[in-house]
């Protein structure tokens, strides 16, 4: 296949970055209360995502190692304010709708993640695809679990009414639904034994972080000044501070146990 | 003082930043597993949360704001608000460097038990999330204070519950359905948190 729209297709079936990386979980949790602000959410992500991958791969050489990581937020952070200005400007209702959670895309894992994961080893378009890829992912996700939500909390795909009143879930749309939901879907892929960072069969990759994005943190931070670790294992073993590495741990032996 | 009240309770309890605002989710899944480790992490969260509020409202009002000294004196009348998200996320990502080292070089004590949980909170959506809402919400200095403290003494009230709960109740359980256990259950439980937290809706 074209190792471009190859890029497209992991970022959307192989490597969702909800379904089975579990990456951005906040955005996931807060902004599903409707369809129309999943895919508002994930949008917006998909924009940031796409050009921090293509402006951080196309700077990956001028950039020097210690000024690495403040230089990638720099990126990211002016791209987040472009498109906050956009959506403000354009579709003011989604701007209302989504407030605080569009400036704080800036600190979507999922963001930062791809660009020291795939962007800082590969070239501007290949990069600017894989983006685009995960982005589309996002999306795919958020408006799957927006359009269960509002389903069974409003009665409605898309402002569409198919339930009738009397009939709706109202605890869906506010925010224990949103736990509720996302439990019942890591459930049932563990029940399906689907590849997912919640039951240790998932794709391997340097940012599989069962469920938390603790993993990205530390390795983003205390990796600043030093060489990437290739795999998961590698990385959590050299960088991560002693607790989170006892986290690790036992997370791995409750993976075990679960399969 | 009552207005500062308010905003503490309404913002530690009633609309608490993990189960009904979904800030911080990541650290409240990844440092629940055990109370020592989240005690570590909620004391982090607070010091951090408390000391960026006030200084990113400081900024603000300074450099950023159309009313400030740096705005008023360069004529810019529409003041420089679009740069708040790329200011406070660098001051943010600096002042927890500093932190950790001023910690580091005057009070080991105090290192020893924040120290590791400290690099985790650069990327923490919390307190970007407090600075960026003190923009929004017009507070001054003191409510500022308040409400990072409201909002971190949240989060820290929320981890400890919920590490509680899993290394009494969840950990090694074998009553758990097979395709619960893991992260599902943990779902589950600040589902019902969450619920459990709708019942202070009535204290303001």
């Amino acid at each position: 296949m074209n190792k471009y729209l190859e890029r497209i297709v992991n970022g959307i079936f192989k490597e969702n970055p909800t379904f089975i990386i579990m990456l951005g979980m906040c955005p996931t949790l807060a902004t599903t209360t409707s369809a129309m602000n999943g895919l508002g959410m994930g949008l917006s992500t998909l924009a940031v995502l796409m050009f921090s991958n293509l402006v951080i791969s196309a700077l990956r050489k001028v950039i020097p190692e210690r000024m690495r990581l403040p230089g990638e937020i720099v990126v990211v952070a002016s791209l987040v304010t472009i498109v906050q200005l956009l959506i403000q400007a354009y579709v003011p209702s989604i701007y209302e709708a989504l407030g605080i959670y569009i400036p704080l895309i800036v600190v979507n894992c999922i963001i930062l993640g791809r660009a020291e994961s795939y962007a800082l080893f590969n070239g501007p378009l290949l990069s600017f695809c894989d983006g685009l890829g995960m982005g589309l992912g996002f999306t795919f996700a958020l408006v799957i679990i927006g359009s269960v939500r509002e389903l069974i909390g409003s009665g409605s795909i898309f402002n569409f009414q198919i339930i009738p009143e009397a009939y709706h879930i109202s605890i869906f749309v506010l925010a224990p639904g949103a736990f509720l939901v996302l439990a019942m879907l890591t459930a049932i892929q563990n029940k399906l034994r689907l590849p997912s960072a919640t039951n240790g069969d998932a794709v391997q990759s340097e940012f599989v972080c069962s469920g938390n994005c603790m993993g990205c943190f530390s390795d983003c931070k205390t990796e600043a000044a030093k060489p990437i670790a290739k795999t998961a294992a590698a990385a959590s073993a050299a960088v991560k501070p002693e607790v989170a590495k006892e986290e690790l741990k036992v997370d791995h032996k409750e993976k075990e146990e679960t399969v | 003082m009552k207005d500062l009240l308010l905003i503490a309770i309404k913002y530690s309890l009633v609309s608490n930043v993990v189960l009904s605002q979904f800030l911080g989710i990541c650290p409240f899944l990844g440092v629940s597993k055990k109370t020592e480790s989240s005690k570590g992490m909620g004391g982090a969260v607070i010091f951090v949360i408390v000391i960026a509020s006030v200084i990113t409202h400081g900024i603000y009002v300074t450099f950023l704001a159309a009313s400030g000294p740096l705005c008023q004196a360069l004529g810019l009348k529409d003041g420089l608000e679009y740069l708040n998200t790329i200011v406070f996320i660098l001051v943010i990502a600096a002042l927890v460097q500093f932190v950790e080292m001023f910690l580091k070089k005057n009070i080991p004590s105090l290192y020893e038990s924040l120290g590791v949980y400290l690099p985790l909170i650069t990327t923490n959506c919390a307190v970007l999330g407090v600075a960026l809402n003190n923009v929004s919400y017009g507070y001054n200095l003191a409510e500022s204070f308040v409400y990072g403290l409201g909002i971190s003494v949240g989060f820290a009230l929320a981890l400890l519950l919920m590490a509680g709960i899993r290394e009494n109740i969840i950990a090694g359980n074998d009553r758990i359905p097979h395709s619960f256990q893991g992260s599902p259950i943990v779902l589950v439980t600040a589902c019902l948190m969450a619920i459990a937290f709708f019942g202070f809706g009535g204290l303001i």
